[in-house]
This record gives structure tokens, C-alpha cells and sequence, in this order.
């Protein structure tokens, strides 16, 4: 019949104006003719969640990409170099796909992520074996510089570190001797619960694990009050942080609520509600931007020192993946985030875990205290 | 496995069996939707879970529409008008995104007697889409060239972020039992769901139209020879089980104050498994099996840990399903009594 030829055509119209509305969408345009041998026009990439539960992490980072590259190319302006974004979600399950675009992509020279653990577990392999070097703002499980990818750097600590500084904060600072420990089972939070329960020792008085989405978490907020604890650690990421620590307060919890960098952040304070989030310590390893600093957000001031260690490998010369990678290794500066070096598996040769505080229903970036 | 923090001690006891009647009574209202339409078209309908994600929205909107998007905490009588405007635009908007599914994704293949199983798929479909349409509502308003305008409601830049409700509801514990204290919050969410069943109830069981309802479920064809409209009455069943999921989202709102565009997903997932439980078809056997579900899972996660509750949920459901395929209290909306 005629009306369903046409309404067959106009159907296929749309979808084929809807794709093309969708494939139209920019994502940072990259890539001029740059005569072969220096770097010149060539593009960076970021890897990490732009969207999603943890979204706002991702939009950080290239908040700092962002400010890094306006920089250098006010500097530089015969030699810019621009940012292709790739969002994850922070979903490993995501991220592999979008690792065969970038190593697929040409014009991509280096990599500033991947933003979260699980994802760079996961799309690990596939840089190192294409060469392409990347440096991670944010990523902090311990296991993956122990794979042996002399690609992957980080400019953070990892949460061998941090998990160390945040059983000592709760038992020393915070006086609490019976802690709780809730994690959501995904790499990040499972490492970083993991180190904390080592080193609470005798102090651990019990543990479980949620799932990422969980809304109900009136089950945990009564083991919590029938063990007795008077402190709660939760590793994750700050939307089930945030309910955690709103039912818990709702359910009459007293103790130390804390929860590590992937909860630092003011969604937190905005999910978990001013009186669930009040008096909550988060700890992260990045200090504090600096008071001027044009770029907002927890590894921002980290996104912004990766990108520039990668600005200074091209500025001075580095042809390829592999001049670029030996750039990294040996470098040392003082970046906004601290001072900079790597040791010979990727990791960061200092860092310093600083606890941050919610106080009055916002969270206070600006004044942590350092755990020594 | 710890019976013992369970039954130790009547705080323990009523704590976990108390929060698992709240979220029961969630899962009881969305079942509502799913009980309904399969009892009507012998049809579940998937897309459901996003009806009921879209009166969450709808919460959250009117209360940035109100109050502003600064963040504040309310107690329960403060919050009171703002959620009855809240409720009422939650139920009419998941009533329209029941009715627009009604009439895009179910209508035109019924009307050709498509296989029911294409009808599943165009509900999953539908599904998809909604909850999608949901995390690129940035994007919609950008067309639109509302972006500015709207940039409250549709956060821009984390479109599939959680979308928090600015307004907190603070709990006040009314009265304690045996050491545990039941708050406010959670008495409201109790009462309205079962307030709200015992009204379907009467209206199935007492009114013309609930007559017409349960002939159409009995045999449509007999019903429209009687002088039912079938057609009016399939809307009206996808307009109730709107209405119902507005009602949850309401309290769901109230509860937790945050959604995403997947929320619906894991919540209609479990209230379809409360149906099913209950006995698919019947609006009792979807609040027994949802308050059911709602306990079984606390108590699970008190038993075995909270990463074992879902594990807990489903093999009760299976045992249950082998014991009485028909789900627990088995009849069908046809077969409910005059």
C-alpha cells in the first residue's frame, strides 16, 4: 500500500537524519598537515567518564587537558596541539573499544588517562602493545603498574599509599577503634578497602560490598549500628557514597564517615544531602590547587601536569611513542600537583595523601589536612 | 551466614524487616503497572520500569521549579505541599509516557494480531529508548534551543549523571520499639502504598469501569459484545499503572532523593520479579510479592551480606515458582471475584 511505502521512506529518513545529527557531534577536532618529523598539529587524547555516575571526575580532567593545551598554544601557535575526548562512562566494560579507536587514530600521540582503574586494567595491554604512552591522572589501584606496561604512568599516588594514610587517619586521628568497611566491588574500590582493611589490623570490626546503583542501603546502615562501630570507611565513587552517608546519618550513626578520592568531590556533598554529608572526611592524594589555578576539580591539577609533561616531551623533539615514553620516564619537574619523577614502574616517586572535609553542607577544597 | 544479626535482637529484627517493607511497598506500586497489563493484555510490559524512572524526573523537576536549585533540608510537614505538586506531576507524567507507549509501541501491532512475543520486543525496545531519550535530554533541549532555559533540569555535560533532588527530606524517628525506631518517612511510604492498593482494589472490584476492566482481562472479545470498549479500557489500565508508578516514584523520591536514566531499570527488574511472585494478573499477589521481595532481600543481605541480596531475591523466586508456578496467590485479574 502507498501509505506504507511512505511512512517506510520517511521512517528511514529519520534514522538516517538522526544518525547523522549523532555522527555530527564534535569531539575536539584534530589533526592538520604537519610535515613529518616533529609533532607539530598532532592531537592528545583523553580516555576516562565524561558521562555517567562519575562523570564529574572525568569533566575535571579535562578541565585541567584544557587549560594545559589553551597555554601552550598561546605559546606556541605554529605548533598547537589539540585534545580528542573519548568517554568511557569509567566503564571497563566500554573503554576497550574506544583504546582500538585511539591506537587506530594517527594522529593521537599520547594518552592523559585512563581516568579510572578498572578501565585501565583493561585497555592496559592494548596501549602498551601499540606503543602508545599515556599517563593517568587519576588512576590509583596498585596492580596496574605491576604488569609490566612501561607505557602507563601516573602523576597520583596509588592507594597503596592512600589506604595506608586513611586506616592511619581513622585510628589516630579520628580515634576510632572499631571501623566498618563497605567497598562496591569494582577495581578501585576493592583495592583501595582492600589496603585499608590490612592496615586497620585489629581495629576492622566487620566489612561487606554493595553494588554500583544500590539505592537501599538500609541493610548495611544496620549492620553498621549493631556492630558498634564508631567509624565507617567506604571505598567507591561519591553517588553511593553519598547515599551511604545519608542513610547512615538518617539512621542515627554517629562515628567518622570516610571515603577515598573517588567520593571527593562536591556531588557528594549534593547526593548525600548537607546533614548526611556534614563532618565526612574525604581523602585524596592531590593537594589542594593553587589559589589561582583556572581549572576546577579534583584531578584537574593532575590532568593539567600529565598534559604539559607531554607538551614538553614534543616541544623538545620527541618524534614518536617511543621518544615520547623514554621523555616521560626520565623526567623530573615540580608540577602545580607537586613534584614529579617516576620510578621505573610508572608509579609516582612522591606523593602526599592529604583528608578534606565537609563542613556546613560544602565541601572545603581548599583546606585539607595532610596525613604524615 | 549469620542468622544471628538478624534474629539477635528485636532492634536487628524490626530494623531489616521494617526497611524491607518500605522498599517493598516500592517495588509493590511499580508491580502494580506490570500485574495490570498482563492481566488485561497478557502482556509485561518492559517499558514500565521507564514509566516510573520519568516520574522520579518529574519529582526532581518540581522541586528545582519551586524551590531553586540550592541545596536545603526540609522536614516531612515543610515539604508537604511541594510533594503533593510533586506527586500530582509525577503521576501525570508517567500516566502520558504509559499512554504514549500504549499508542507507539503496543496499539499497531495488537491491532494486527501480532505474536505477543514481537510485542515483547517492541517493548524492550521501547524501553531502551525512553531511558536513553532520558540520558540525552541535554541534547533534546539543545535542539530545541532551550538549553539555556532548561540547563537546571537537564544538567548539562552529565547528562548520565545521577540527577540529585536539591531538597533533602530530613527523617524524624515517630516511635520506638524494642530499641528500633520507626521514622516518618518510612511510615508515609507504608501507608500510601497500601492505601493506594486498597483503592485499586475497590475501583477493579466495585466500579463499572473495574468491571469492564476484568471482563476485557476474561475475554475481550465477549467484552465488547457486553458493550465494553476495549480499546478505552486498555489505555485506562496503562493510565492506572501510571498513575501508581507516580506514586512510587514519589516515594522513592522522598526516600532517596536521587535518580539516573537507569534507575528504573533495577527497580523494574525486582517489581517485575514481585509480580511473577505474587502471581502475575493479581493486584494483591503484586503487593504481597513485592513486600515479600522487600524483606527477603534485607534479610538476606543480614543473613549472607548485602552483595549476596539480589542472589537471595531470585532463588526465592525460583523455589517459589517451582512450588506454585502460578506465583503465590495464583489468580488471574479476570478471575477476581464481583
Amino acid at each position: 500500500m502507498r501509505l506504507n511505502k511512505v511512512f517506510g521512506a520517511s521512517v528511514a529518513t529519520l534514522a538516517l537524519s538522526l544518525s547523522m545529527v549523532a555522527c555530527g557531534s564534535d569531539d575536539g577536532d584534530g589533526g592538520s598537515d604537519a610535515d613529518g618529523g616533529d609533532l607539530c598539529g598532532k592531537n592528545l587524547a583523553f580516555l576516562g567518564a565524561l558521562t555517567g555516575d562519575a562523570g564529574a571526575l572525568g569533566q575535571n580532567m579535562v578541565n585541567g587537558i584544557d587549560l594545559a593545551l589553551k597555554e601552550y598554544n598561546a605559546d606556541n601557535p605554529d605548533c598547537k596541539i589539540n585534545l580528542k575526548k573519548f568517554d568511557s562512562q569509567g566503564s571497563p566494560e566500554k573503554a576497550p573499544a574506544l583504546a582500538t579507536q585511539i591506537i587506530n587514530d594517527d594522529t593521537i600521540v599520547g594518552l592523559v588517562g585512563p581516568g579510572f582503574s578498572g578501565e585501565s586494567l583493561a585497555t592496559g595491554k592494548t596501549f602498551f602493545e601499540a606503543g602508545l604512552p599515556s599517563i593517568s591522572p587519576s588512576a590509583t589501584n596498585v596492580t596496574i603498574t605491576q604488569q609490566g606496561w612501561t607505557t602507563w604512568h601516573r602523576v597520583i599516588g596509588n592507594d597503596d599509599a592512600q589506604g595506608k594514610a586513611d586506616a592511619k587517619y581513622l585510628t589516630e586521628t579520628a580515634g576510632a577503634s572499631k571501623v566498618f568497611v563497605v567497598d562496591d566491588g569494582q577495581d578501585y574500590s576493592k583495592g583501595l578497602a582492600g589496603t585499608v582493611k590490612d592496615a586497620l589490623g585489629d581495629a576492622l570490626v566487620d566489612s561487606d560490598q554493595i553494588s554500583v546503583g544500590d539505592t537501599n542501603m538500609s541493610a548495611i546502615v544496620q549492620a553498621v549500628k549493631s556492630s558498634g562501630a564508631d567509624a565507617v570507611f567506604y571505598g567507591g565513587y561519591y553517588t553511593e557514597a553519598g547515599l551511604l552517608a545519608k542513610q547512615l546519618r538518617q539512621g542515627g550513626f554517629k562515628g567518622t564517615f570516610m571515603s577515598g578520592d573517588g567520593s571527593e568531590d562536591p556531588n557528594f556533598v549534593k547526593v548525600a544531602g548537607a546533614e548526611g554529608a556534614n563532618d565526612a572526611v574525604l581523602s585524596a592524594p592531590a593537594a589542594p590547587a593553587p589559589a589561582d589555578f583556572g581549572a576546577t576539580g579534583l584531578y584537574a591539577t593532575q590532568a593539567y601536569d600529565a598534559t604539559n609533561i607531554f607538551l614538553a616531551a614534543i616541544k623538545d623533539g620527541a618524534k614518536d611513542g617511543q621518544e615520547i615514553n623514554e621523555f616521560i620516564g626520565s623526567y623530573t619537574g615540580d608540577g602545580v600537583s607537586g613534584p614529579i619523577a617516576f620510578d621505573e614502574n610508572g608509579d609516582i616517586k612522591e606523593s602526599k595523601i592529604f583528608a578534606y572535609f565537609v563542613k556546613d553542607g560544602a565541601l572545603d577544597v581548599e583546606n585539607p589536612e595532610a596525613i604524615e | 551466614m549469620d542468622f544471628g544479626n538478624l534474629f539477635g535482637s528485636p532492634e536487628n529484627f524490626l530494623s531489616y524487616t521494617m526497611g524491607g517493607l518500605v522498599f517493598g511497598a516500592i517495588y509493590a506500586l511499580i508491580a502494580l503497572g506490570y500485574t495490570m497489563v498482563y492481566g488485561v493484555l497478557q502482556l509485561i510490559n518492559f517499558a514500565h520500569s521507564e514509566v516510573f524512572m520519568y516520574g522520579t524526573f518529574a519529582v526532581a523537576w518540581v522541586f528545582i521549579l519551586l524551590h531553586g536549585t540550592g541545596s536545603a533540608t526540609w522536614d516531612l510537614g515543610e515539604a508537604v505541599p511541594v510533594l503533593l505538586v510533586a506527586l500530582l506531576a509525577a503521576c501525570a507524567l508517567s500516566a502520558g509516557v504509559a499512554l504514549l507507549i500504549e499508542r507507539v509501541a503496543y496499539r499497531p501491532l495488537l491491532n494486527k494480531n501480532a505474536p505477543k512475543l514481537i510485542a515483547l520486543i517492541s517493548a524492550i525496545g521501547a524501553s531502551f529508548a525512553l531511558a536513553e531519550a532520558m540520558g540525552l535530554r541535554d541534547r533534546f533541549a539543545e535542539v530545541f534551543r532551550l538549553d539555556d532555559n532548561l540547563a537546571d533540569y537537564v544538567a548539562p555535560g552529565k547528562a548520565r549523571d545521577v540527577f540529585t533532588n536539591p531538597v533533602t527530606i530530613r527523617e524524624h524517628d515517630l516511635f520506638t520499639i524494642g530499641g528500633y525506631s520507626l521514622s516518618d518517612i518510612d511510615l508515609v511510604i507504608i501507608v500510601s502504598a497500601l492505601l493506594m492498593m486498597v483503592a485499586l482494589d475497590q475501583f477493579v472490584r466495585r466500579t463499572r469501569f473495574g468491571r469492564g476492566i476484568r471482563a476485557v482481562a476474561q475475554d475481550p472479545e465477549s467484552a465488547a459484545l457486553m458493550g465494553v470498549n476495549p480499546t478505552r479500557v486498555v489505555q485506562v489500565t496503562f493510565v492506572i499503572g501510571g498513575l501508581m508508578a507516580g506514586v512510587a516514584a514519589t516515594l522513592y523520591m522522598m526516600k532517596v532523593g536521587v535518580t539516573r536514566q537507569n534507575a528504573g531499570f533495577i527497580l523494574g527488574v525486582k517489581a517485575f520479579t514481585a509480580a511473577v511472585m505474587g502471581g502475575i494478573g493479581n493486584l494483591r499477589g503484586a503487593l504481597l510479592g513485592g513486600l515479600i521481595l522487600g524483606v527477603m532481600e534485607n534479610w538476606g543481605s543480614a543473613v549472607f551480606g548485602q552483595s549476596w541480596k539480589d542472589v537471595v531475591a531470585f532463588v526465592l523466586l525460583v523455589l517459589i515458582l517451582l512450588v506454585r508456578p502460578s506465583g503465590l496467590l495464583g489468580e488471574a485479574l479476570g478471575k477476581a471475584r464481583a
